[in-house]
């Protein structure tokens, strides 16, 4: 059988037709299912929505109880039947509750792995490996110019920052659901135990990380804070608001943004950043390549990023691979406190 | 490297002079010697090793990568260094166990022959990360470009020990890489280093511009004047050195070293001291323009044929030093008097003093000014800029003292600003950036900014398009379509003279200002961009008239070169 005959890309999402549903439409279906929580692939307005629950637990929080016809919550390991198709949930590891979707039938598996990444992350469960015929893959990161090294020598940076400027507020950037928690707790593991600040758009998803389970350490808001209390501290904050009225409030602010868009100068200068921190929760293009080639996938999908260097690095290594051309992946800019989709100047506005 | 390298990066991102200061003085209080003091001398540009070619880099990476990649990689991010530095396939788990440090690199450097630099460069890539391999090209392709000065660095190495940076100037040019004598007397464990430099550079003193409405608290009788001459400043030291042999040396005013270019006057530098004048080309006793000068200064060869032509002379404003003796803490009236003894003295025809205007009041003052040929500067009229206005008890400081000296320009439409963006011109020039945004300072969020005030695309000739053009190419920090930015920091950047017809408010312009018909009216490669002139001064000259419209266009000053205008 063709790969084609389980999963049909579309503009609006990848299709299952023997299953019936779409994964990760970005437009209203009957039954979609979900990798997870982040705007641009949680959308509202579907029929049914399977997930895991922390994915349901987030669309929730953001667009409210009615987000969807009905709901229903899959575990990680856990299989599904739908039409002729067997469907399974495995740990994509880019944010807490992120999925993989294997859609296995016959013989053929085909592996929706939504956005992963491969590297450590304290705050949601590792990245599994899954082996499959097909491999759907993102490409946000999909140039050998971006490898991320270790996001704990990154925070490095950032403490060492505070200790020269101590008369300074750091705002640290990051998208509000996922980076900004895994920031936090990288900088509680580099052993900062003082207060960390926050933006009072990722509250509620910072709460929620913690009522799952993530000891975050002591929290603050920065409403209400007096400015000269904030010199010293670190606050995390979505990236948007670095350049907002809203940082005024600070004391001669240091900018930081923790993003794998730091990487390359350009980026970070547009964004007006002084502080690039390098870190991501995408695979960089060693993850990307890695994990292609463990898969064990003879034909590889390539959705959003910079697809034409991944699909080039698959062909020379003998692999079937083509670019998918899905609309609306990446270029969500919603401000609702759980979006991860704000838009950088002069970039995609994907996630980061 | 890799502690060098962070501090690159950390500068190469930070606007702020006063945060560049920290970030380095922080270096210099946490790293040992002498990977310091060889830090301090990558950032004074004291360092002088055979660089790394582009060419080379590409063949290198060319070697290891997929070129469809390379390519691909390169076009995203725009400069050759970092896409090397990003992509270079070291394997992080099987990475040398050592990093080079800065002082092994430029160690190795010293000595190694130029067909081994490839294979060692190599190498040291292999060792570092993506920052420390960013550096070591930036360091090696002799493109450092993170917006610190030489004196910058060394303002930061002052702070250290809480000495005046001025200190560290003087002792300068006895010092050398790595420094550890004076970071031990910085650090207060050692004495002051002696200088043995004969003829060492003196931090030069400036003038702040003056307005109109500053007369009114002035006293003329508290002041002298003096042309102000359309050259280039310098400092013409004169001494002996250690064995007794004369020594001398031609110094820009920021402190650079161009005694190579200038060999007849150093011929005329017989007498030890220190002279504060301006650089001139005086052909049969007539001053020539700025433009005539420039055709000195731009060639690199100096041939007997050009020493002929151009011929160099000094117009002395002030005199620092008289033998061993330091005059800087003497009133100007003083130092003015030792002055004229000092070049009678001297008596040589390439060196000679810039008259004093006489002045009752200042409305006498200002018609010198506006007709310098009648008041004394006769056929040499069209070389001068303006007046200085020196207070009689002013000692010399070092910068820009308020009060002490002031410059009263000729011509008020002309302002100093700082190129910032540059576009691809149409028709001919298409292949050249030729149409120029350039801007003012101003006070913004994180200190001192700089705001656009208007876009000139004549002014210059084809040989100058084609210097700014190279400007352009080589110190692009950014593109957008056909617009590239370039570096405009406080210590980098190219500072333009513009000259304009008048301003008017301007809702379409961030700096809320318009100027009228502005070209560029002279390049100023020798100022530093943070000497370029203020928005407020602006604003003052639109206060004060300058929207006027039609009327004289402000060309006193434009020497006759012919403008590339289309
Ligand atoms: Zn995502
Ligand atoms: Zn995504």
């Amino acid at each position: 059988m063709h790969p084609e005959d389980i999963l049909v890309p579309t503009p609006s999402g990848v299709c299952c037709k023997p299953g019936g549903f779409f994964i990760d439409p970005t437009r209203p279906v009957d039954k979609a299912v979900i990798t997870h929580g982040h705007s641009d692939h949680a959308r509202a307005g579907h029929g049914a929505v399977l997930a895991t629950r922390e994915t349901l637990d987030m669309m929730r929080l953001r667009y409210g109880e009615n987000f969807a016809g009905t709901t229903q919550a899959v575990a990680y390991g856990e299989t599904l039947n739908l039409g002729g198709t067997t469907v399974t949930f495995h740990p994509a590891g880019h944010v807490l509750g992120s999925a993989q979707v294997a859609v296995s039938c016959k013989d053929m598996t085909i592996v929706a792995s939504g956005d992963y990444k491969d590297a450590d992350d304290p705050t949601c469960a590792p990245f599994e490996l899954v082996p499959c015929d097909v491999f759907i893959t993102e490409a946000t990161f999909g140039l050998p110019v971006f490898r991320h090294g270790d996001a704990a020598d990154e925070v490095a940076k950032l403490l060492h920052s505070v200790e020269v400027f101590p008369e300074r507020a750091h705002l640290v950037g990051a998208y509000s659901l996922g980076k900004a928690q895994r920031v936090i707790k990288l900088i509680r593991q580099a052993g900062y135990d003082k207060p960390v600040y926050m933006h009072g758009a990722m509250e509620k998803i910072t709460r929620y990380y913690e009522s799952r389970g993530i000891d975050l350490g002591q929290l603050e808001l920065v409403r209400g804070a007096k400015k000269a209390d904030m010199a010293g501290t670190i606050t995390l904050c979505p990236p948007s608001a670095l350049q907002d009225l809203w940082a005024r409030r600070f004391p001669d602010p240091v900018t930081a943004f923790a993003s794998g868009w730091m990487r390359v100068r350009a980026r970070a200068r547009q964004g007006g950043v002084v502080l690039p921190l390098v870190i991501s929760d995408h695979a960089d293009w060693n993850g990307l390549t890695a994990t292609i080639a463990a898969t064990g996938a003879s034909e590889i999908w390539v959705t959003h990023g910079q697809e034409d260097a991944l699909v080039h690095w698959a062909k020379a290594r003998g692999l079937k691979a083509r670019p998918l051309a899905i609309v609306g992946y990446g270029d969500e800019d919603e401000s609702d406190g759980t979006s991860d989709g704000v838009d950088i100047p002069g970039g995609t506005g994907e996630p980061s | 490297m890799n502690g060098f390298a962070e501090l690159l990066d950390r500068l190469a991102y930070e606007p702020s002079r006063n945060n560049k200061l920290r970030l380095m003085t922080d270096h210099f209080h946490s790293t040992p010697d002498p990977e310091r003091g060889f830090a301090l001398a990558a950032l004074t540009g004291a360092l002088s090793f055979q660089h790394a070619k582009p060419g080379m880099i590409r063949t290198l990476i060319a070697e290891r990568t997929d070129p469809v990649l390379f390519e691909l990689s390169y076009d995203y991010v725009g400069d050759l260094s970092e896409t090397v530095a990003l992509m270079w396939p070291a394997d992080p788990h099987h990475r040398p166990n050592a990093t080079p440090s800065l002082s092994d690199v430029i160690e190795t450097l010293s000595t190694l022959g130029k067909a081994q630099l490839p294979a060692q460069l190599a190498r040291w890539l292999d060792a570092l990360d993506e920052t420390g391999r960013w550096a070591l090209l930036k360091l090696l392709t002799g493109g450092l470009r993170i917006g610190v000065s030489a004196r910058l660095a060394k303002t930061a190495a002052a702070a250290l020990g809480d000495k005046d940076p001025n200190e560290i100037e003087i002792l300068w040019p006895g010092l050398a890489p790595p420094y550890t004598e004076l970071f031990a007397w910085l650090e207060s464990r050692a004495d002051k280093p002696v200088s043995r430099d004969p003829v060492p550079f003196r931090p030069a003193m400036l003038a702040h511009a003056i307005e109109d409405t500053d007369f009114a608290a002035l006293d003329p009788a508290a002041f002298m004047a003096e042309w102000k001459w359309d050259g280039t400043r310098v400092q013409a030291v004169a001494g002996v050195d250690e064995d007794g042999q004369p020594a001398a040396r031609l110094y820009s005013r920021t402190g650079e070293d161009i005694s190579k270019s200038f060999p007849d006057l150093l011929e005329a530098l017989r007498l030890p001291g220190a002279i504060d004048g301006e650089l001139l080309i005086v052909r049969e006793r007539r001053v020539q323009t700025f433009n005539v000068l420039q055709q000195r200064l731009n060639r690199k060869a100096v041939t007997g044929k050009l020493l002929q032509e151009f011929p160099a002379h000094i117009r002395a404003y002030d005199l620092l030093m008289d033998g061993a003796e330091d005059l800087r803490d003497r009133p100007f009236a003083e130092r003015r008097e030792r002055l004229e003894a000092f070049i009678a003295r001297l008596g040589d025809p390439r060196i000679d003093i810039s008259p004093l205007v006489p002045f009752e009041s200042w409305e006498e003052l200002a018609a010198a000014r506006a007709d310098p040929a009648s008041a004394g500067a006769g056929a040499d009229a069209e070389a001068v800029e303006g007046i200085m206005l020196k207070r009689r008890d002013a000692t010399y400081v070092p910068g820009r003292p308020k009060g002490s000296w002031w410059k009263w320009k000729r011509d008020p439409l002309i302002v100093d600003a700082v190129l910032m963006y540059a576009q691809r011109g149409h028709g001919k020039r298409s292949s050249y950036y030729s149409d120029y945004t350039f801007g003012v300072w101003t006070k913004g969020e994180s200190g001192d900014e700089l705001v656009p005030v208007g876009k000139a695309y004549f002014g210059f000739t084809d040989e100058e398009l084609h210097k700014i053009d190279r400007f352009v190419r080589n110190h692009t920090i950014e593109r957008f379509g056909p617009v590239r930015e370039v570096t405009h920091d406080p210590d980098e950047g190219l500072v333009f003279e513009v000259a304009f017809e008048g301003l008017q408010r301007s809702t379409r312009h961030k700096s809320g200002l318009a100027m009228r018909f502005p070209r560029i009216s002279r390049l100023r490669w020798d100022k530093p961009p943070r000497e370029a002139d203020r928005l407020e001064t602006l604003e003052r000259m639109l206060e004060s008239g300058a929207s006027r419209n039609g009327g004289s266009p402000s060309l006193a000053r434009e020497d006759g070169t012919a403008a590339v205008v289309e």
